[in-house]
């Protein structure tokens, strides 16, 4: 039962991980209908930086809290400034071009973005700072979650709930959902569209970065290839839960977290992305629009 | 008070408006009628910047609004409910007026605005907690209308309000358009296929062929007009 719970529990930090790095997908998807494939390189850039600045900081032995909540910020904006750049130069200007187009883009940022870290910080696994330290409170049961689990989960936790608060009540998060539900008609009240996507490009790298930060100091190595993998899951997670869908991108994080957690545990790791993607296939097929995912209805 | 002179638009290598010229007077209902294509649409959404004019220039008040952002033009005064309502389905009626009045900081305003919409059209309080996508297609065009006039626009640019309505809700539509203009001097710039109804409730009528204006005037005149007998009322 122990093992079971174990596995439960390191499940579930995968998926609060991969809910991170999926909303930014699913958000920039609900409101300009792009899949952002170099969204994974913001997740990797986020927890550079954070090692960066975690580094430096350690080296003149700043706190650990310290350390956490400043390396936390310092990856957030800068993540959140090469999100921001990003959709200028790469996506904006093809805005009106058929969707391919920008998707390509998207494809040759992510590739230009693992390159240009790949150049700046070798290809080699560096090892990252152990952040979060082991709790005496979590001693009983640190053979089942470990400290760091907890952190992440409560990170998480806290993270969307500030994220629900601004999108249901903020008047950037209202002109967001109607920018998402009709693009010309938000145009057509006085919304700034151009404005409403900065921000979501913003947001959701802020978040990526934070997913970053947390994942490797929970791993403890990073390198530039990194984001690849963690945005292809994050991905795979969005879809899962229906694209476009803010609760979709985070129950099918779980789901996802958890089924490859289980099928480590009890199958073999090596089966972990099989049983990942077969999941996948099997929703797609039954229910395509995802698992919390709207089948677009329209009156005219 | 909107001016529209020798204004060309279009979509990628279509052009859609071959140089429209109109003129709007403040306090008027102007009708702009014309079969389908003829760029009556586009006219609108030039005016409201989400169609980008080539060339030729869009005077409000007498100043140039034709490179301004959409989100400008509201905060000039004007507003569009446009071709086929675009309610935003997933936001409740109260939240689509809300959005209406996006712009607005006044808050005792907005709520005495709140209150004449659902005087306007009481049936839109008693669905105020529903979501838009599930009204009907004449509640949506009441609430359409309601969240352009949250706004308190000047002008008010009506795209095709009686499209895929019943009769009877078509007449009460444009009673109300002409009790908006009547009681709060909205200007309205209304774009119709319906040009019977149209013709009897405007001022004022353009006719528009092919991207082109190729008849105006007085809106009794043209009802008898023999041409816009023959191509818009079937007679």
């Amino acid at each position: 039962m122990d093992y079971f719970i174990e596995l439960f529990c390191s499940g579930i930090t995968r998926g609060a991980i991969y809910a991170l790095i999926a909303l930014g997908y699913t958000m920039v998807y609900g409101i300009i209908g792009l899949i952002n494939f170099a969204h994974g390189e913001i997740y990797m850039i986020g927890a550079f930086t954070s090692f960066i600045v975690a580094t430096v900081l350690s080296i003149y032995g700043f706190p650990l809290l310290a350390i956490i909540v400043v390396a936390g910020v310092a990856a957030a904006v800068w993540s959140s400034a090469y999100g921001f750049t990003i959709e200028k130069i790469a996506y904006k200007p093809l805005r009106h071009a058929p969707r391919l187009s920008p998707l390509i883009s998207a494809i040759g940022m992510s590739i230009f973005l693992q390159n240009y870290v790949l150049l700046a910080q070798t290809s080699d696994f560096l090892p990252f700072p152990e952040l979060i330290p082991d709790f005496a409170f979590m001693e009983p049961i640190a053979h089942i979650v470990g400290s760091s689990d907890l952190v992440i989960l409560i990170t998480t936790t806290v993270v969307m709930i500030i994220l629900t608060f601004v999108i249901k009540f903020t008047r950037i998060g209202k002109a967001m959902r109607a920018t998402a539900q009709d693009r010309t008609m938000a145009m057509l009240v006085g919304i700034n569209v151009n404005n409403v996507i900065s921000a979501t490009f913003i947001i959701g790298s802020a978040l990526a970065a934070i997913g970053g930060m947390l994942i490797a100091s929970h791993i403890g190595q990073i390198n530039f290839y990194i984001g690849f993998i963690a945005g292809i899951k994050a991905f795979t997670a969005a879809v899962l839960g229906g694209i476009g869908s803010i609760p979709g991108a985070v129950l099918g994080s779980l789901v996802l977290g958890l089924t490859e957690s289980f099928a480590t545990g009890y199958v073999s790791s090596d089966y972990e992305d099989v049983f990942a993607f077969a999941l996948l296939v099997l929703i797609l097929i039954f229910k395509p629009s995802g698992l919390l995912g709207k089948d677009e209805t329209q009156k005219v | 008070m909107l001016k529209l002179e020798n204004v060309q638009a279009g979509y990628g290598s279509i052009i859609a408006l071959k140089g429209v010229s109109l003129n709007i007077e403040q306090g008027e209902i102007i009708t702009l009628i014309g079969a389908n294509g003829a760029g009556k649409s586009t006219t609108l959404m030039t005016i409201s910047g989400v169609v980008k004019s080539r060339s030729g220039k869009i005077l409000f008040n007498g100043s140039e609004i034709q490179d301004k952002g959409s989100d400008e033009i509201v905060r000039m005064g004007i507003c569009q409910v446009p071709e086929g309502r675009h309610i935003f389905p997933q936001l409740s009626v109260q939240e689509n007026l809300d959005m209406g009045a996006f712009l607005r900081k006044d808050k005792g305003g907005v709520k005495k605005d709140l209150e004449y919409v659902f005087d306007l059209f009481p049936i839109l309080a008693q669905r105020r907690h529903q979501d838009g996508g599930t009204l009907s297609g004449g509640e949506q065009q009441m609430l359409a209308m309601s969240r352009a006039l949250m706004a308190r626009p000047q002008l008010l640019l009506l795209d095709e309000p009686s499209m895929g309505l019943a009769p009877l809700v078509i007449k009460q539509i444009f009673e109300i358009i002409k009790e908006i203009n009547e009681s709060s001097n909205t200007t309205i710039f209304l774009v119709e296929q319906n040009a019977n109804q149209a013709l009897q409730v405007a001022h004022r009528a353009y006719v528009i062929e092919n991207g082109e204006i190729t008849l105006s005037g007085d809106a009794r005149e043209l009802l008898t007009n023999e041409k816009v007998q023959k191509a818009y009322l079937g007679i």
